[in-house]
């Protein structure tokens, strides 16, 4: 009965056109959506993906996610290098200082100072110059985005396009010279600030003179070394907090959805989507099975029994189905790939992919059982019926 | 006659259907006995009860009041499941409004019923262009019933209604939507292909142009049965 089923379904091509664009549909909003919201959130922390390389973050106590700043004293570095099962441990300085441009205005970047030997944590693409020429004298490293926009100097005609920033430009911060060496690409955050890599000498240079100006310490573990465990022996050393790469990430991820507006207004769209998705596709879907009502009376008159009726629907959904969510999610990659150098936020990882796939099945599951309900009260008598 | 030659012993029927509230009695007291080999018709006025009769018969509609029983068995008496089967394997049916599924072709509809009775789809289909030769239409196998007419589709239904070689072929209206020569060649396929020693027809018509193909006519009014009898003494 499989090659009746297809047959009604792509007999009339119009209808079934229809039913695939209404599911094409209902995937592309249950995966877009929420494709912004996840690449959104990513945002919170990839910063934190941006340096990579520790598998521990040290701070303050209080501090409650990557942008919250509550300074150290130097003297933490050594007491956490001091811990057995530390291979290496490293100072990062974050914070926002004011620069002055060339053109006389100010604006406020996001100043990362790296190790001065090492330069762990720095950005992680180049576009030009190399990230050792940090270690020459009043030298930073800026991003691409800030470069171009905030951190550009005005356009020659009024009106213009501003003039990247480029190596070999200068600029001010909090009145000490710094010469640009390389231009690098970091992962956009919630911060628009531009960002400036230099040395942590250096940053602690430029900045606000205080007792305390250590944000973080970034530790390796040694070979074999158990994360939580050296996590739990830092606390315990030092009274700091000492979160793994992904638990900073999540302590991150969940402060922004705790704390701000996104998780809800974003929750609404995509939970908005999933209902209009499902409402369409499913409306879609019932209204095939009615039309057809007709000739699933005929077969149930000359005795197909309601296994086999429910069978051939259930095919049918998982046909319209595969192919609206193949459809569905190829125009969300489409579109992600479009956006890929815009401002717009997208990621689409494979949960995602799994999520919406599961979304798609329930709706098409679900339509097909309340047809099936239909077609299994129906009564062959109205086969008769003109 | 004994049970066993009976293709269709009915026996005190009743059917009242609700409508809003309101009771519609469709039959009452119905006594019928139809025997294999027989073309019996059924005629009366619009609304006499003609269809539900025939679809209580035909076992797709269950009676209120009576037994029916068809070649001696007892279709209300058993379970769904059986039921389906005995309807698969027993009953051809043919409807005014043809009802073949418009997106198979041809060969494809007529072998729905093989298919339904667990036949594999290459031997259906080779039985089923065997029985649209039977009815005229070797050459329309691969057509799809829009590209037929209304008589060429109605072949097709009769070929559906064959294909299984069931004991009792039903038909409501098989004429009513032809032209008069179309209904003529029509019946006659039923009379001279359909009918055989081991098979009963059951034909519900207004039309009284085709009453000389049926064996015997039962005239209904208003859910009764008033007269059984042969053509002549009917239209005398
Ligand atoms: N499903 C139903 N619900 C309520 N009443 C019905 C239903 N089906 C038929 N009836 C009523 O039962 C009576 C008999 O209907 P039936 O269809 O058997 O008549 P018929 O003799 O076939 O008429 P026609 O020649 O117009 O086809 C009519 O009064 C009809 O209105
Ligand atoms: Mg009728």
């Amino acid at each position: 009965m499989n090659h009746i089923a297809l047959k009604m379904l792509m007999g009339d091509k119009g209808k079934y056109l229809g039913i695939v664009m209404g599911l094409t549909f209902a995937s592309l909003i249950m995966t877009q959506q929420p494709a912004i919201f996840v690449g959104l959130m990513s945002r919170s922390y990839s910063f934190i993906s941006d340096v990579g390389l520790p598998d521990i973050w040290v701070m303050d106590p209080k501090v409650q996610f990557v942008d919250d700043i509550k300074p150290l004293q130097d003297t933490e570095l050594y007491r956490v290098r001091g811990i057995s099962g530390v291979q290496w441990a490293m100072p990062m300085y974050k914070g926002l200082l004011k620069a002055r441009l060339t053109d006389g205005t100010f604006q406020t970047c996001n100043v990362i100072g790296l190790d001065d030997t090492t330069l762990i944590g720095g950005p992680p693409i180049m576009l030009s110059g190399k990230i050792e020429d940090l270690r020459r004298s009043d030298s930073v490293i800026v991003d691409i985005d800030g470069a171009r926009d905030k951190l550009g100097k005005p356009s020659p005609t009024s009106g213009g396009k501003r003039i990247p920033l480029a190596v070999g430009d200068t600029l001010e911060l909090n009145d000490h010279r710094a010469i640009v060496v390389g231009i690098a690409k970091v992962t956009r955050t919630f911060q628009s600030q531009p960002v400036v890599y230099t040395t942590y000498s250096r940053a602690k240079s430029y900045a606000p003179r205080e007792r305390k100006l250590l944000s973080f310490v970034l530790v390796k573990a040694k070979p074999g070394q158990d994360i939580a465990q050296l996590t739990r022996r830092i606390r315990a050393a030092t009274g700091l907090s000492a979160y793994s790469h992904n638990e900073f990430k999540e302590l991150t991820y969940n402060y922004f959805m705790k704390n701000t507006g996104i998780p809800i207004n974003f929750g609404i769209s995509v939970a908005l989507g999933f209902i209009v998705g499902a409402a369409v596709a499913g409306q879609t879907f019932y209204n095939f099975t009615l039309e057809n009502l007709r000739q699933f009376g005929v077969l149930k008159a000359m005795g197909a029994n309601n296994l086999t009726l429910l069978r051939m629907i259930l095919l049918q959904a998982v046909l319209v189905g595969s192919i609206g969510y193949g459809l569905g999610v190829g125009l969300t990659a489409l579109f992600g790939h479009a956006m890929r150098h815009t401002i717009l936020a997208f990621k689409f990882p494979w949960q995602l992919l799994i999520f919406s796939g599961a979304g798609v099945s329930l709706i098409c599951v679900f339509a097909a059982l309340i047809s099936i309900i239909k077609v299994i009260r129906l009564e062959p008598a109205i086969v008769f019926k003109s | 006659m004994t049970e066993k030659q009976l293709a269709v012993h009915c026996q005190h029927i009743g059917k009242t259907y609700q409508a809003g509230g309101q009771k519609i009695v469709a039959l009452n007291d119905i006594k019928l006995e139809i025997a294999l080999g027989e073309l019996m018709m059924l005629v009366g006025p619009s609304g006499c009860g003609k269809t539900t009769l025939i679809s209580v018969i035909a076992g797709i509609l269950d009676q209120d009041e009576g037994s029916c029983a068809l070649f001696g068995e007892d279709l209300q008496q058993m379970r769904s499941k059986d039921k389906l089967n005995f309807r698969a394997r027993n009953i051809g049916f043919v409807f005014q409004a043809y009802n073949l599924l418009p997106s198979l072709t041809a060969v494809e509809n007529v072998s729905v019923p093989l298919i339904i009775n667990g036949v594999k789809r290459a031997v259906a289909e080779r039985k089923a262009g065997e029985i649209l030769e039977l009815v005229g239409l070797g050459t329309r196998t691969k057509s799809l019933p829009a590209q037929l007419s209304g008589g060429q589709q109605q072949r097709v239904a009769i070929a559906r209604a064959l294909v299984h070689s069931p004991r009792l072929i039903v038909c409501d209206e098989p004429t009513s939507a032809l032209d008069h020569e179309t209904g003529q060649t029509v019946m006659g396929l039923l009379k001279d292909v359909a009918l055989h020693a081991d098979r009963a027809l059951v034909i519900v018509t207004h039309d009284a142009r085709i009453f000389n193909f049926a064996d015997r006519i039962a005239k209904m009014d208003d859910g009764h049965i008033t007269s059984v009898g042969a053509v002549n003494g009917l239209l005398g």
